[in-house]
């Protein structure tokens, strides 16, 4: 789209320079100026549109794969357009996935680990932000060192807790973790959520406190509702980073639980399964790139859904973070 | 009655923080001195609980004299780090400058570019390498792994093919740090660079002299940040590993616990270097 924009008005500009051109006047310099200027901007979209293209090309790849049906794979002369649309693919894959009772099952363990994690980030983040307390920087410094532990470090105890607990295989081995701020990367959450808080005027809390509001009131009905943006900055990753998360979960959920990642993990094994069960089916008995694409495609689906909705967010929360320092 | 009033603060400050407290003691602390506890030991699980026998240092010298996959796999590890973080920082810092020009559709690119960052998980990327969707087909066949192996020694070959066979999941890795950048751009102050314009700095010299430096810390933050990101990725083959070794029989939790903390050791030596170097060119900067 802008390209096009870019190229009709360079297009103006060539015509001007051809028509008008008269060497050595002032009017020349400024119209060469503009072009060069013209020129360096082209490169730059060029640039930054094949970088976008680089970016997207797994996902264009993804789609049109997962589109192509058994003798368009084999075909050589079909690289990119499948002949028809075939969707058969889709089905295949959403077999496999059990995808709707898995997708719910996702939603729930993963929706609920990222609001106690907010939760439990806004109320620590708060205590950072606020209070003059003993210690406070060695304890910022070891909340910084906990985002540097490898996670591996720290499983085969917690393992061994769940087990002895009888957690394993439920949701609270996630729940419980984040519900204490030792979450997947809580780290980034409670720092967001101590630097929205700072940003908060103290004065509008010690208003509060005059009227006579004890600390937790003003943590309730004063500093909550200013920092709306946080709680839904953290909620958003909370989710994308614990729908990602397939090593800890292939480990504490064992078989009980098994999300749409944890399926494509073993997507092969599962259509072999599902496939050699069927005495009807005798075509196609063997995965095939396409199927594969397929429940890929599936598997990133609803995070691709909710992006579209909220990339707002996304992409804005670096600046709101204060990162850079303010 | 002001001392009242400070220890009043305190406490209650102490009651916000006391549910991270708690967490990072029953979590990250006991957890971590255990995992310390069992990498000197042999432990087995029983139906009744855990068997562990002291054995001293035997799982680290086994993970480093018996173990060939450990010791291939960690150096392997440290060559990617050494190549792909110096990529991704560049990289990032280039896009940012292009984005923060002015252009139009700024807002678009950036959610392309952000992408990746919602969708990376093992099994998805896992699957798009095996289906050949992180490379371009012409890039592989214009560089053979046979003919890089007789030229390099192995690791570094390894490491060629690794970028040549997955560079748009390299690329993928960029996306929070292209936008940290972008952020730290935006903020610099414009008078600087008229001022740098009329002394007569080219362009070219207040990028190194100007934004270079303002973005040293920021810097700093995408380089922990990228090391981090890559070394919890599922797909690391340490962790592969380490999983693995749980369950092998002869190996077990207490010689996973060891390459785990092996890990840690040397992901944290990383760090240190990697900020190290970055902390002295801001002193040499600065003074």
């Amino acid at each position: 789209m802008n390209l096009v924009d870019m190229k009709t008005t360079q297009q103006s500009f060539f015509n001007k320079i051809f028509l008008k051109f008269k060497p050595g006047t002032l009017k020349s310099k400024v119209v060469l100026q503009k072009s060069k200027k013209y020129a360096s901007y082209s490169i730059v979209y060029y640039l930054l549109v094949l970088i976008s293209f680089v970016f997207l090309y797994p996902i264009f790849y993804m789609i049109t794969y997962s589109l192509m049906n058994v003798s368009d794979l084999v075909n050589p002369l079909i690289n990119w357009i499948p002949s028809q649309l075939y969707i058969g693919n889709y089905i295949a894959a959403a077999q496999v996935l059990n995808f709707f009772p898995a997708l719910l099952e996702t939603l729930y363990v993963t929706a609920v680990p990222a609001i106690v994690q907010t939760a439990a980030a806004s109320v620590i983040g708060y205590g950072f932000a606020r209070f003059r307390i003993p210690g406070k920087k060695l304890l910022i410094a070891l909340v910084l060192f906990t985002f540097v532990i490898p996670p591996q470090v720290t499983m085969i105890p917690q393992f061994l807790m769940y087990r002895d607990l009888g957690l394993i295989g439920s949701t609270l081995s996630f729940i419980l973790p984040a519900m204490l701020g030792q979450g997947i990367r809580s780290t980034i959450f409670i720092l967001i959520f101590y630097q929205f808080y700072r940003n908060v005027p103290k004065s509008l809390e010690e208003a509060a406190k005059i009227d006579g509001s004890n600390a937790l009131g003003v943590f309730l009905f004063i500093a909550i509702p200013a920092v709306v943006p946080a709680f839904i900055i953290s909620f958003l990753f909370s989710f994308v980073w614990y729908w990602n998360e397939t090593t800890l979960a292939s480990i504490f959920f064992g078989d009980s639980i098994s999300t749409l990642l944890m399926r494509l993990q073993r997507f092969s094994i599962l259509y072999e399964r599902l496939r050699s069960a069927d005495p009807n089916f005798q075509v196609g008995r063997h995965i095939n790139e396409a199927i594969n694409m397929a429940g890929t495609l599936l598997n990133i689906l609803p995070l691709l859904i909710v992006y579209f909705f909220t990339q707002r967010w996304f992409v804005e929360s670096i600046d709101r973070t204060g990162i850079t320092g303010e | 009655m002001k001392l009242k009033y400070a220890l009043r603060e305190a406490l209650t400050g102490y009651a916000f923080i006391s549910i991270w407290i708690c967490g990072f003691l029953l979590f990250t602390m006991f957890p971590l001195f255990r995992t310390i506890w069992f990498s000197l030991n042999n432990v087995k699980i029983t139906a009744t609980g855990i068997e562990t026998t002291f054995t001293g240092f035997k799982n680290f010298q086994d993970a480093f004299l018996l173990d060939v996959a450990f010791a291939e796999t960690l150096i392997d590890y440290l060559f990617q780090l050494v190549v792909l973080v110096p990529i991704i920082i560049v990289f990032s810092i280039i896009v940012a400058i292009l984005l923060n020009l002015k252009i139009r559709g700024k807002s678009i690119l950036r959610t392309i570019y952000f992408l990746p960052v919602i969708i990376t998980s093992g099994p998805v990327i896992q699957k798009l390498i095996d289906e050949g969707a992180t490379t371009f087909p012409g890039l592989e066949q214009f560089i053979e792994l046979s003919v890089l192996q007789q030229t390099f020694p192995a690791p570094i070959a390894r490491v060629i093919s690794f970028l040549v066979s997955s560079f748009i999941i390299i690329l993928w890795f960029s996306g929070v740090q292209i936008l940290i950048f972008l952020a730290g751009l935006q903020k610099l102050d414009k008078g600087m660079y008229e001022a740098a314009d009329i002394d007569g700095a080219s362009k070219w010299e207040s990028f190194w002299k100007l934004t270079l430096p303002a973005m040293n810390p920021l810097i700093a933050v995408n380089i922990i940040y990228t090391i981090v990101t890559y070394s919890f990725f599922a797909l690391n083959p340490i962790i592969a590993l380490i999983l693995e070794s749980m369950y092998a029989t002869g190996k077990g939790f207490g010689y996973a616990s060891a390459l785990a903390w092996i890990y840690f050791a040397v992901l944290l030596v990383v760090l240190g270097m990697f900020t190290y170097v970055i902390i002295r060119k801001e002193k040499r900067l600065t003074s």
